[in-house]
């Protein structure tokens, strides 16, 4: 029986045999043909099925939020240990988008680069956020928080913000309006294509896909 | 003497933001496209699919290329003959951001550094002013974005580092970059002068189109051989692994001091956006 949360009634976990070789075995390095559907909250369970180098098609309410938004969401769980957007189960996307056209949901809205939310990601991880959308590696700690709670580490691409705009349904601002485009929105996505970069058992997109191109000058 | 009204700049800076945000260039886009053909990676070869496809739905005016709209740097050229009548240079230049932004619907990126509290209209553009021979005023318009400015560097190297040492400097520079200033990027390198002349030079050597090396051919041969190199990294489109990691390597010298061999990389990310005119 699939699982209800994956649309189509396609069982991610089965929708393609596994393969753990490392990509160096596959000659053009990382394949771009093997697609998981998946529907937002996300369960552990969907979190540890995904693998490094899956493409996922995205749908349901994610939440963007960049620096300041990171730092004050941290700052609010340390302080009472309430969050203004739900964290169990969700998917926060780096993003700021820009202002949307009158009858368009959203303006473009492509990934920012995560690094400088690793600094806020674990205690984010601790509270139950199962995914992140971005671009660019994390540091060791995330991906440790990562393993040990159970969240994905997802790229989108950087500087394709018009492309992704076309998967974004609706927009709508739920905290800290004051800050323009760094205020928390949530957003409803529709086949939103992104790729893990980061799994629950520790593999990294970018040192794999990276090593089968490195080569001495 | 030339008169030219500021109201004129107003108005040129004010197009240029938005079409800078709009329509890549078609150095760039074939640069993409010859990318596309000749990328070894399958998912790199996606990804380039993907921009190509971004700067189409982005030329429609609707979404700009990217929701980085950026940090507006203008360069402004000014002939020594024209009378700029009509009120500031720079406030001229400063409000056709303003109106750019706020027309073109553009993200409005600039904060204070401590406070981060949002300025609200993208200004201020930072403006670089020459005064050179003629009576024309030349604008370039740069949006440029947080992310690739983020991995850019300045650094003294000592003169026994030499050539080795600004290759190997560049190199490393984009190596630890990774993924992060949205490859396939453009490397612009500032040698020489000093600490800002370094990286003015960086960024302006960002400006000369897609397949243009540096008229010095020693020059040139060094692009190239810093090029290659990068390639070689592996980080490709995105930076899930290809070949394609930079489009090209433009470097600008200087004369520098006899103790000094200041080197400045300024990345710009695969989004390279500018805009001219003359007046």
């Amino acid at each position: 029986m699939s699982d209800p949360r994956c649309r189509r009634g396609v069982d991610p976990g089965q929708e393609h045999p596994r393969d753990d070789r490392r990509p160096e075995a596959k000659e053009n390095g990382l394949s771009a043909k093997r697609v998981v559907a998946l529907s937002t909250p996300l369960t552990k369970e969907n979190v540890e099925m995904l693998h490094c180098g899956d493409r996922v098609a995205l749908s349901g309410v994610i939440y963007t939020a960049r620096d300041e938004a990171h730092r004050r969401i941290v700052a609010s769980l340390k302080k009472d240990g309430t969050s203004p957007i739900p964290l169990e189960g969700q998917v926060i996307y780096f993003a700021g988008p820009s202002p949307s056209r009158p009858g368009n949901p959203t303006g473009s809205i492509g990934p920012t680069t995560s690094y400088r939310m690793d600094a806020y990601s674990p205690v984010l991880n601790e509270h139950g956020l199962r995914g992140m959308i971005g671009k660019g590696g994390r540091d060791r700690r995330v991906r440790e928080a990562m393993r040990q709670y159970g969240c994905v580490y997802f790229g989108a691409t950087g500087g394709a913000g018009a492309f992704i705009a076309r998967s974004v349904r609706s927009v709508e601002v739920v905290a800290y309006e004051e800050l323009g485009p760094e205020a928390i929105r949530r957003l409803l996505v529709e086949d939103f294509f992104v790729v893990v970069i980061n799994d629950v058992h520790g593999r990294d997109l970018y040192e794999e896909g990276q090593s089968v191109f490195r080569k001495a000058p | 003497m030339r008169e030219l009204h500021t109201s004129v700049l107003v108005e040129t800076v004010r197009d240029l933001c938005i079409e800078a945000n709009y329509r890549l260039g078609e150095d760039v886009l074939g640069a993409f496209e010859r990318a596309a053909r000749e990328e070894p990676s399958e998912v790199g070869r996606a990804v380039l699919g993907e921009l190509i496809e971004n700067a189409r739905i982005a030329s429609q005016g609707v979404f700009p290329l990217c929701q980085d709209t950026g940090v507006a740097v203008v360069f402004v050229e000014v002939g020594q003959d024209v009378h700029l009548v009509g009120g500031d240079i720079n406030e001229a230049i400063q409000e056709g951001v303003r109106r750019g932004y706020q027309e073109g619907f553009l993200r409005k990126s600039i904060c204070h550094p401590f406070t981060r509290k949002n300025t609200g209209d993208n200004t201020p553009a930072v403006i670089h002013i020459e005064i050179v021979p003629g009576e024309r005023v030349r604008l370039v318009v740069v949006p440029k974005g947080g992310g690739s400015e983020n991995m850019s560097r300045v650094t003294m190297l000592t003169p026994s580092e030499g050539v080795e040492g600004v290759k190997r400097f560049v190199v490393e520079r984009m190596r630890e970059a990774g993924a992060n200033p949205c490859p396939p990027v453009i490397v612009g390198v500032g040698v020489g002068g000093t600490l800002e002349k370094a990286a003015l030079l960086a960024k302006k050597a960002l400006l000369r189109p897609l397949g243009t090396p540096n008229p010095d051919p020693e020059i040139a041969a060094l692009e190239e051989a810093i090029h290659q190199e990068i390639q070689c990294l592996g980080i490709g489109p995105a930076g899930y692994g290809g070949r394609t990691t930079a489009l090209a390597v433009h470097m600008e010298v200087f004369p520098c001091h006899i103790a000094s061999l200041p080197v400045a990389v300024n990345i710009n990310c695969h989004s390279a956006r500018h805009k001219e005119a003359v007046l």
